[in-house]
């Protein structure tokens, strides 16, 4: 695909938002978004995490899988590679980092099993992307769901106080805010769609 | 294709095995904190390893911190006060506390990690516990899932302790069971034994614990426990008592009523016990023969399920709307229970619609 890296950040934040278009990372999105502070650690650190392993799994697609022509085996290799890099980083923080530990340290176990993570991996093979699209893509995408997740906190921060009907508390209406939340971003898609 | 599968296989094999080494040399390095300083009540230093929780830090050095559910920050039992060097407070540790004891710094002790020089107070009688080696002497199946266990303490040792207090089984690897868990449970003989105690457990499915002293253990094997833990004690007023059990909770209970028959005791005491059928019912007689130790003693046992078969004319159904009878002036009733959280909710509940102060509410919450 001929799409620049920087158009294909744009794009990835806005219309092929990897939440609202590809409905992908839902678990942590429903489950994390009660509060405005802990969206924005998780978010970050999603957005930390994809960009690494969206690299880092380019590099093993190619280096590894490729040549040895076990591309099938790409799900579980992308995974570990997945596990493993988050494993690190958690300790890396922890020793490092002790802040930023504190605040992040119980979402990052949580990451491995985002599937917007595992997502965007197969999405540049399936795509195609090069190495720097890769991380643009991945970037991006973190990006987006960063925004995603922020907006729909700060909705159910103000819903706090409203009268939900019974039937909707919790992720039935969460998930009536994503979807007109998804429409609106349907307004951005005369820029660039990524497909 | 054989010959591409075990390539296919082994390539796998290397890469994860490669990220794996990666991580065990990153946690070498990373995790690897020195010897730091814990100092206790401002007078005690002692010098542990870093990057381990502070439960199991000072559990190296003898010092038990009480801990029901073995570290997993469920019980709330390990809380001491951390004056320095804890960090702040985690989001596993903040539904464990109260806004007062976060303002004065009690933390749990299984969350904190010691990775640097910490400041730590703990209750002097913290000091007391520790750990006992002890024999199995006897194995009593008091029914089809509860065995009564003696253990007796190894060396001539000793062990003093309040009647309703309890301890904490150390396992050991047993089948596929690799690790080493501890579990509570409460002393279920009089404390006026000292040289060995009785715990009464209940077979939970799966429970690693449970499993273990039910299927692995027999009479002639070392134990290891720590204890004794816990304020759930029969405090010396003279109010009124209401003993409330539901299976392997007979055992602080017991343990108390042994104590008061050395000791002898006048208070008006009803013991309600829930069953489900009559095949869950035991130490009936021993329970029966305290109504004529004291004179003012009553045991109830109710069954929420009897079989069709069951022979049985005493109390039936739940045990909370029998409460009613045995309260005499709500003000001046003590309960002591013991029992699944799911009881000791609703028997709380029960008890304090009926008038009965929170504070005068007592038991044990092995979460």
């Amino acid at each position: 695909m001929g799409i620049t890296p920087f158009v294909l950040f744009w794009a990835a934040i806005f219309t092929s938002n990897i939440l609202l278009t590809n409905f992908l990372g839902m678990c942590s999105y429903l489950s994390v978004s009660k509060e405005v502070e802990s969206s924005a650690g998780l978010g970050i650190a999603v957005t930390f995490v994809l960009t690494a392993t969206a690299g880092l799994n380019w590099l093993v697609y190619k280096y590894i899988l490729v040549p040895f022509h076990i591309e099938y085996l790409q799900f579980i290799v992308f995974i570990i590679v997945i596990a493993a890099f988050v494993q690190l980083l958690e300790l890396i923080i922890e020793r490092y980092v002790p802040a930023l530990y504190y605040s992040l340290g119980i979402f990052l176990p949580l990451i491995t099993v985002n599937c917007a993570i595992f997502g965007v991996s197969l999405f540049l093979v399936i795509r195609n992307y090069s190495f720097l699209q890769s991380i643009a893509f991945g970037a991006g995408s973190g990006i987006g769901w960063l925004l995603a997740i922020l907006m729909l906190a700060g909705i159910r921060n103000r819903l706090k106080e409203k009268l939900v009907p019974a039937g909707l508390r919790g992720a039935g209406i969460s998930l009536v805010i994503t979807g007109i939340m998804a429409l609106a971003f349907i307004g951005f898609s005369g820029i660039q769609a990524v497909q | 294709m054989i010959v591409n599968i075990i390539q296919d296989t082994g390539i796998l094999t290397a890469v994860s095995t490669i990220l794996g080494i990666l991580l065990v040399i990153a946690q070498r390095w990373l995790s690897n904190y020195g010897d730091i300083k814990i100092n206790i009540n401002g007078k005690r230093d002692i010098v542990v390893k870093g990057g381990d929780t502070l439960l199991s830090s000072l559990a190296e050095k003898q010092i038990y911190l009480p801990s029901a559910c073995g570290g997993r920050g469920t019980c709330g039992a390990c809380k001491c006060k951390v004056s320095e060097g804890g960090g702040p407070v985690l989001p596993t540790e903040r539904p464990m506390l109260s806004k007062a004891e976060l303002a004065d710094d009690i933390r749990l002790s299984c969350q904190v990690k010691v990775k640097n020089e910490i400041s730590i107070t703990i209750p002097n009688d913290i000091f007391n516990i520790r750990k006992y080696r002890s024999k199995i002497t006897e194995i009593i199946d008091y029914t089809y899932d509860i065995k009564g266990i003696t253990f007796q303490l190894l060396d001539g040792d000793t062990i003093e302790f309040l009647a309703g207090q309890y301890v904490q089984l150390n396992t050991k690897s047993y089948g596929k069971v690799r690790q080493s868990v501890s579990r509570a449970y409460s002393v279920s003989s009089g404390p006026e034994h000292k040289d060995h105690i009785q715990l009464i457990i209940r077979l939970v499915p799966e429970g690693i614990c449970t499993t273990w002293v039910h299927n692995h253990l027999k009479v002639g094997d070392e134990v290891e426990f720590t204890g004794p833990y816990g304020d759930f004690y029969l405090r010396d007023t003279d109010a009124d008592v209401i003993f409330v059990a539901g299976g392997s909770g007979k055992a602080p209970i017991k343990s108390m009523l042994e104590h008061l028959q050395v000791t002898g005791c006048d208070r008006k005491m009803t013991y309600f016990f829930g069953a489900k059928a009559l095949r869950d019912l035991y130490l009936t007689d021993e329970m029966r023969a305290f109504e004529k130790v004291f004179p003012n003693f009553k045991y109830e046992p109710v069954l929420s399920h009897p079989e069709p078969d069951d022979v049985w004319d005493g109390k039936k159904g739940f045990i909370m709307p029998y409460f009613k009878d045995a309260i005499r002036d709500a003000n001046n009733t003590e309960a002591y229970l013991c029992g699944s959280p799911g009881m000791i909710n609703a028997v709380t509940k029960s008890l304090k619609e009926l008038g009965v102060p929170e504070e005068k509410i007592y038991y044990d919450s092995f979460g």
